[in-house]
């Protein structure tokens, strides 16, 4: 595919070319993402609505038909652009306006290392894991400025709570990724997928990990601003928190945001946790099953699987989200600090006498 | 020990997954929305909806203007002038519900000596301008016109009761 694009434009110069061929990249890994953020939110309202023993949303289709409410995201899209972008007075506008993209730049900047197959990856650096983490702590800044520049007092209780609340939780996250980090030896994101291959899902690391998979994941809703963590926004208390005085598009970025968070938390659970692009039973079948023509194609290391265990992970998100009321602030901190980063800490060290002792099969020395 | 429990459970998150499992059934249960409209719920002959001036078989309209109506409603939604016609008998010259003061208790239904006004069962009536919601007197009347036949099988069903 690439080749044939350079061969085409090989009339331009050769770091044009360069540059499309990246931006055309980008293009292919974020405008599906922005598609799957709009259909999340329209999985949302269907899950916690049938959670809630409701319907959700059913009316909106295309072209007369309604189609279950599909088009109730693309609907929901354009009346958020056309809406009137109101900047409230005495608010820093520069930063105001800033504030939004600093939050959801991060949040698809962390894609370009993540592998979605085997070949499939926009970056294949050695330092992914770091990346990822230094690329992801940048969002705290979109609260804090968003909060700060809006001149609310809300939106800027919502932005302290946040950003604590953040910058709590990315240590209890940080080492649960440490705990990646030592049962793969690496910080590559393929070479910690290919680290999970052997005895198909016995071999993820979901079941060395188990605690700071658990962690990690909580951290994840922590760090989204999801509920039961959602205290940030708590819009029975302080209306929005940081972005009430947004409308319009910068709202809708926000939002972007949101989800493109969730859904970034839960490929990096999957590629971390649960082995990325690989079968549950690949290594476990016999290799006959994989010769089948459809079947096992379906059934054989690919991309489907990538996505297939996100959906299962965002599925949680939302779950959680319809079933556990909103954590008190302190009882947030508590679990943060008390709790994640003890537990983190202490099977960091169950992990390493595992790693040293070479327990099969996952650290089996090679 | 009691301690001990408490925190196996919640290291377990055993709590929380007992939630978890209550939301996860709901998620298959069947679902009770009702898709309104397309489909309407059972309403009762009692149902309270849009007001309506009944008239006698003959075309004689019923309301004799004793006001009890008037009296009776606690939102002061009804202005009723009278006048003695023709023939001697009293007849309302103006009859105006003003069904944005109107509460739907059915007070004036009750009162009503000679089943004049009657409360339909019309709901999903609206009004586009200011002054589409003060029914007069005409409005009334064309709209028990309109629904005689469902007005008088709603008051049929409900007679054992009254």
């Amino acid at each position: 595919m690439i080749e044939w694009i350079t061969s085409v434009l090989s009339f331009l110069p050769s770091e044009l070319v360069t540059v499309i061929t990246i931006l055309i990249k980008i293009v292919v890994i974020v405008l599906p993402l922005m598609i799957a953020v709009a259909y999340l939110t329209y999985a949302e309202r269907k899950i916690i609505g049938a959670m809630q023993v409701r319907i959700g949303p059913n009316r909106v289709g295309f072209f007369g038909f309604r189609m279950f409410g599909l088009g109730q995201p693309i609907a929901d899209a354009l009346k958020l652009m056309l809406k009137e972008i109101v900047i409230p007075n005495n608010a820093s506008k520069f930063l105001f306006l800033l504030a939004p993209l600093l939050l959801i730049g991060p949040a698809l900047a962390a894609w370009a290392v993540i592998p979605f197959d085997a070949q499939l990856v926009l970056a294949d650096i050695n330092a992914g894991l770091l990346y990822v983490l230094a690329v992801t702590s940048i969002g705290v800044y979109g609260v804090i400025i968003a909060g700060w520049s809006s001149n609310s007092k809300y939106a800027l209780l919502g932005a302290m709570r946040s950003a604590a609340q953040i910058v709590s939780y990315e240590i209890a996250m940080g080492f649960a990724l440490v705990g990646v980090l030592m049962a793969a030896g690496s910080l590559n994101f393929g070479e910690i997928v290919r680290g999970q291959e052997g005895y198909g899902f016995a071999s993820w690391y979901m079941w060395p990990l188990l605690p700071l998979f658990v962690v990690y994941f909580i951290s994840g809703v922590a760090e989204t601003n999801r509920a039961p963590f959602d205290v940030a926004e708590g819009e029975s208390e302080i209306v929005a928190g940081f972005h009430v005085e947004y409308s319009g598009m910068p709202f809708a970025v926000f939002f972007l945001a949101e989800y493109a968070n969730m859904i970034l938390i839960s490929g990096l659970a999957s590629v971390m946790f649960l082995g990325g692009w690989l079968s549950p039973i690949a290594g476990l079948a016999p290799d006959s099953v994989f010769e089948i023509p459809l079947l096992g194609l379906l059934l054989g290391n690919g991309i489907h699987w990538f996505f297939a265990k996100m959906a299962v992970f965002l599925f949680f998100f939302l779950w959680l989200r319809a079933t556990f009321p909103r954590y008190r602030y302190d009882q947030i901190m508590r679990l943060g600090w008390k709790v994640f980063i003890p537990i983190t800490i202490f099977w960091l060290l169950v992990l390493g006498i595992a790693i040293l002792a070479g327990l099969p099969p996952w650290f089996a020395a090679t | 020990m009691k301690h001990f429990i408490q925190f196996i459970k919640s290291l377990f998150l055993l709590e929380l997954i007992k939630g978890l499992s209550v939301t996860g059934r709901y998620f298959f249960k069947r679902k009770f929305t009702l898709h309104y409209p397309e489909e309407h719920t059972p309403l009762s002959p009692r149902f309270r909806g849009l007001h309506a001036l009944r008239r006698y078989p003959n075309g004689e309209e019923r309301c004799i203007a004793c006001k009890l109506c008037e009296a009776v409603c606690p939102a002061l939604a009804i202005t009723i002038e009278s006048a003695e016609r023709d023939d001697g008998t009293r007849r309302t010259t103006r009859y105006d519900i003003d069904l944005t003061k109107c509460i739907f208790c059915g007070y004036c239904e009750e009162s009503c000596p000679v089943d004049s006004i009657v409360e339909t069962h019309i709901f999903e009536y609206h009004g586009e301008e200011r002054g589409d919601l003060y029914m007069t007197k005409e409005k009334l009347l064309a709209v028990g016109d309109k629904y005689e036949a469902e007005i008088a099988q709603a008051r049929a069903q409900d007679a054992r009761y009254r």
